[in-house]
């Protein structure tokens, strides 16, 4: 049996050939490597994402969700639900919360989801049993549990961790401050790297969804993110949310031509670098996904 | 299910005529924090977009409060919200502001007075069809569909200027072009459609929008 077992919803950007299918791929290698076994929810929907709101409302997006937990009690009674993405996990998590405090909502909800033959008991996961995987790697295993499995420490790598919005605000992990968290640096440090501790663009917002309809607008913000990584020195951003590693990296390339910089900075998820170190090849820690390869990291990935 | 609302009861606009606040308070998610503002502007200063809102959180809580029913419904700014929840944590008095802000949003949205061209507004729209129709997002089909948002002309240069991006996505295997063809999502579309179709009607009766 494996050490931790939990019911998995990956989300929409991690399926394949989808925007944050390297996240996956990296997430599988360090979940093997920690005996952690994630038991997909069957059939899972999408959460609605934090766009949802404008068209989706309140009980469609709690209905949404609903669906989701109800066949997660369903086919994998008794795990916590972990979500990869922030989004998808603060989706899932304000709906339990909302239909705990409000009787109509949950009356509403169970009349229908029962016509599909579903029901949601909301005491047994509560939004203390719907988490991140980052959560889970630091509550349930821990910075020395983290780093006993690591065979190449990322020496020489400077990194800047980006912590952005939603993994951090408004829940947090493991109590610490929304305006400083300090988690990713400490993973970094973990994998034997070294964080850019005074990296001031931490918790700034990358625009979320409104990179795509506000660009001018989000690419400034982008803008900052990047510039400050290189301030520091650092050789690569790192990053727990999939909507912050594709709006950072990507328009990397329309932000020099406005701005006219030269940047070129890899931005990769901590379960890459947790991949790398644990020894993983470049393929399975998915850094061949990467639009701006990460040479020093893959190199640290190919050596012997 | 307790029927609280009916066909014949009146409009939102009839049934709280000059009480802004008090329709707020009933048909806005979280509308009922609104009275607790104490107007200290801390979460006008957390928004990542703040420069682009003419009324920030604050101001417009205040005009809400003074029964600016239009210039609050049909204002773009919590449009520029990016649900960056610096506002809900910062707040001293605990108000979930950016809710009250989406929430303000999708009601003006449902009474039809929220700015028709407002390009969030607008890309919400695509997301949430996208999403409704499979039950997951089609990544290629929101993004083709978002180039081509304002038009033709503009939608060619947008593909045009994103040309790299998409590239460099489809190189990687980040982003598929048959799933544009193929629709892919869950098993339950239907269910998953009649659920949803059953929650609007719901929600819609009891704020008197049907
Ligand atoms: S920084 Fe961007 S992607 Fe990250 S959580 Fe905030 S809005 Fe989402
Ligand atoms: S931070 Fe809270 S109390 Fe202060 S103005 Fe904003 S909503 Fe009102
Ligand atoms: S969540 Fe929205 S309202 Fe709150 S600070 Fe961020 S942008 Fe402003």
């Amino acid at each position: 049996m494996a050490r931790k077992e939990y019911s998995f919803y990956p989300g929409c950007s991690s399926e394949r050939n989808a925007s944050a299918s390297n996240y996956m791929v990296s997430v599988q290698s360090m979940c093997k490597t920690l005996d952690i076994k994630l038991n997909e929810i069957p059939d899972w929907n999408c959460c609605g994402a934090s766009i949802g709101y404008a068209d989706g409302g309140e009980l469609p997006r709690h209905v949404m969700n609903a669906r989701n937990i109800a066949l997660s009690q369903k086919h994998n009674p008794g795990q916590d639900i972990v979500a990869t993405c922030a989004a998808c996990w603060l989706g899932t998590k304000e709906s339990v919360e909302r239909l705990s405090k409000s009787e109509q909502l949950l009356a509403d909800t169970q009349n229908i989801l029962a016509d599909a033959g579903l029901k949601v008991d909301i005491n047994k996961n509560t939004a203390s049993g719907v988490r991140h995987m980052v959560e889970v790697l630091i509550e349930d295993f821990g910075y020395d549990e983290l780093a006993a499995p690591v065979k190449k420490p990322l020496e020489g790598l400077k990194i800047a961790g980006y912590v952005g919005c939603q993994t951090n605000r408004p829940f947090g992990i493991d109590g610490e401050s929304f305006e400083n968290p300090k988690y990713l640096d400490k993973m970094v440090e973990v994998m034997g790297a070294e964080p850019a501790d005074k990296y001031e663009q931490k918790v700034t917002c990358c625009g979320g969804a409104l990179a795509f309809s506000e660009p001018e607008k989000s690419q400034a913000q982008i803008k900052e993110i990047v510039e400050s990584a290189y301030d520091h020195n650092a050789d690569m951003i790192v990053t727990p949310c999939p909507v912050c590693q594709m709006n950072v990296e990507v328009y990397q390339e329309q932000i020099n031509k406005t701005y006219n910089k030269n940047f070129n900075m890899p931005v990769v998820y901590y379960s890459q670098l947790m991949a790398v170190a644990y020894g993983s090849s470049a393929k399975e820690a998915g850094l061949d996904g990467q639009i701006i390869r990460s040479k020093k990291l893959e190199e640290i990935a190919e050596a012997k | 299910m307790n029927q609280t609302t009916s066909v014949s009861d009146p409009s939102p606009v009839e049934k709280y005529r000059n009480n802004f606040l008090k329709e707020v308070e009933a048909n806005v998610e979280e509308g009922d924090w609104v009275k607790m503002c104490m107007q200290c502007g801390v979460c006008s200063g957390s928004c990542p977009l703040g420069s682009a809102w003419a009324h920030p959180p604050q101001e417009l809580f205040m005009m809400i409060r003074a029964g600016q029913r239009e210039e609050v419904l049909r204002s773009e700014s919590m449009w520029m919200c990016t649900s960056c929840y610096s506002c809900v944590v910062r707040c001293p008095r605990e108000l979930p502001i950016m809710h009250i802000m989406h929430g303000l949003a999708n009601y003006a949205n449902r009474l039809g007075l929220a700015p028709k061209m407002n390009p969030t507004k607008r890309f919400a729209k695509l997301f949430w069809d996208n999403i409704a129709a499979t039950g997951r997002v089609n990544e290629s089909r929101l993004s083709i569909k978002l180039y081509f948002m304002n038009g033709l002309v503009s939608g060619i240069k947008t593909a045009f200027a994103m040309r790299k991006v998409g590239l460099g996505m489809l190189k990687t295997h980040r982003l598929n072009l048959i799933g544009f063809f193929r629709a892919g999502g869950i098993k339950e579309k239907n269910q998953l459609q009649q659920m949803l179709n059953k929650a609007y009607e719901i929600e819609d009766k009891r704020k008197g929008l049907s």
